[in-house]
């Protein structure tokens, strides 16, 4: 019910007074409502959820996780040296 | 998919799986809120990725699960008046209330239609005129604001054949009864990324600090998951109890203030009755005063509806975290998303619906 998915900006145009947008999900595309993030452009991705945007994706954001992994990664060849 | 596919990747959650076997030095509980995320868990199996001794356990974060019986007799009553229009998201059809459900009335002649979007359900009003239109408002913090704008342009755009059935629930409210309940077990919270997106996390600071309980905003694919039960972890490990956001992509400790602004304008904090945990004071959303003209409830007469719950169903239980879905003696027998008993058989995101989804019935009969 709470599911939000990602997708890309591909356009934005006024309708009915609200900011609306053409939002591709993977090869999908839908109306969207982005009234809410005003300060969105496009080629950038927003999480949507039933129609209407919550949020703009934050692309640094979005790597920290996996920046961390690496991180790990080149901690544990510090520790134990490959034999 | 960008944004999705990068999170799904195995060789990054079989590391995270590993750093919470190092982190992790005894058992510990948690739960997740929400029920997207409880889907996400079980699908892809995190919990048995999981070290033994760290034990997932699933909160009452399904919008459609606690849906009251009586609201959901309540739209039932409203979709069979002539000429009404009643437009709902898809999973609440099959919700079944105390004479079937949606799509039964539906296939009685009823025009009962499934929308993507509540502004659809908007324009719907406008399209026909001449027609009550009723769109079912339910869910958390993350469907407040599509719901709040559609009930605000129904208004700005005078569609007074515009109405709303409002069933808002509020998760803050819920994990405080959770902690409060005698018997409580949970240790810290996965907190519901997507409710955060709209309200930020203050509240979660507010309620982690007044009981001691760490809460990590954590997000629905197996790497964020994963990451969320990693600090979760750590922060038990260590002692520590506060809020931390392992969803930065989206979520701000402010939310979205557009979002916050809107909800607040349209709809106002109530009492709320949850199914399978009762009411729970300051839990939900209604409409305000000045958008009554827009509530399905003050429009259509609906007389008090008596409803009775099935004794056997322990899923007030489930939903605070105390038991599972296995420890019901109705799970996957009396008890199937064809013929539920219960709240969180209803919709895919309650916890019985996922793991019956996901074959963890065919377990528990292999084993006995
Ligand atoms: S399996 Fe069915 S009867 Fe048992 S707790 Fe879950 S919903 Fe209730």
């Amino acid at each position: 019910m709470c599911l939000a998915v990602p997708g890309r900006v591909v356009e934005t145009y006024r309708e009915h007074d609200l900011l609306m947008g053409k939002v591709d999900f993977g090869g999908v595309s839908r109306r969207v409502c982005l009234e809410h993030v005003p300060e969105v452009r496009p080629d950038e991705y927003v999480l949507v959820h039933v129609g209407f945007a919550l949020s703009r994706i934050d692309e640094d954001e979005a790597r920290r996780v996996f920046a961390i992994l690496e991180e790990m990664d080149q901690l544990e060849e510090l520790q134990e040296p490959s034999s | 998919m960008k944004h999705v596919d990068e999170f799904r990747d195995g060789q990054a959650a079989r590391k995270l799986a590993a750093a919470i076997a190092r982190a992790a030095t005894r058992p510990w509980t948690l739960m997740e809120v929400c029920g997207g995320q409880t889907h996400s868990i079980v699908r892809y199996g995190i919990d048995q990725l999981l070290p033994g001794g760290v034990e997932l356990v699933h909160g009452p974060g399904c919008p459609v699960c606690v849906t009251p019986l009586e609201t959901i007799d309540r739209a039932h009553a409203i979709a069979s008046h002539p000429g009404v229009i009643f437009c709902s998201f898809g999973d609440m059809l099959r919700v079944p209330g105390s004479r079937g459900d949606l799509l039964q009335l539906k296939a009685q002649g009823a025009d009962v239609r499934i929308v993507y979007s509540p502004l659809d359900a908007v324009n719907l009003a406008a399209a026909n005129p001449d027609r009550p239109v009723v769109f079912f408002a339910i869910g958390f913090e993350t469907t407040a604001p599509p719901n709040a704008m559609a009930v605000w342009i129904a208004k700005k755009r005078k569609l007074a054949n515009f109405s709303v059935l409002v069933s808002h629930v509020l998760v803050p409210p819920a994990i405080a009864a959770i902690l409060d309940a005698p018997g409580n077990r949970v240790q810290a919270f996965l907190g519901p990324g997507h409710v955060c997106t709209v309200v930020g996390y203050e509240d979660y600071e507010k309620l982690s600090a007044q009981y001691r309980v760490p809460i990590v905003v954590t997000g629905f694919e197996p790497v964020d998951l994963l990451e969320g039960v990693l600090l979760a972890i750590r922060q038990l490990e260590q002692g520590r109890a506060e809020v931390e956001n392992a969803y930065a992509r989206v979520v701000d400790r402010q939310g979205n203030p557009h979002s916050l602004k809107l909800v607040n304008e349209v709809f106002e904090v109530c009492d709320r009755k949850w199914r399978g945990i009762g009411l729970i004071p300051s839990s939900g959303l209604r409409l305000r005063p000045e958008y009554r003209d827009h509530d399905a409830e003050q429009i259509f007469e609906v007389d008090d509806i008596e409803t009775c719950e099935s004794s056997v169903c322990i899923s007030g239980e489930i939903l605070r975290g105390l038991k599972k879905p296995h420890d019901c003696p109705a799970f996957g027998r009396e008890c199937t998303p064809h013929s539920p008993l219960g709240a969180t058989m209803v919709s895919s995101e309650g916890a019985c619906a996922a793991y019956y989804a996901h074959g963890r019935h065919l377990e528990l009969v292999a084993l006995t």
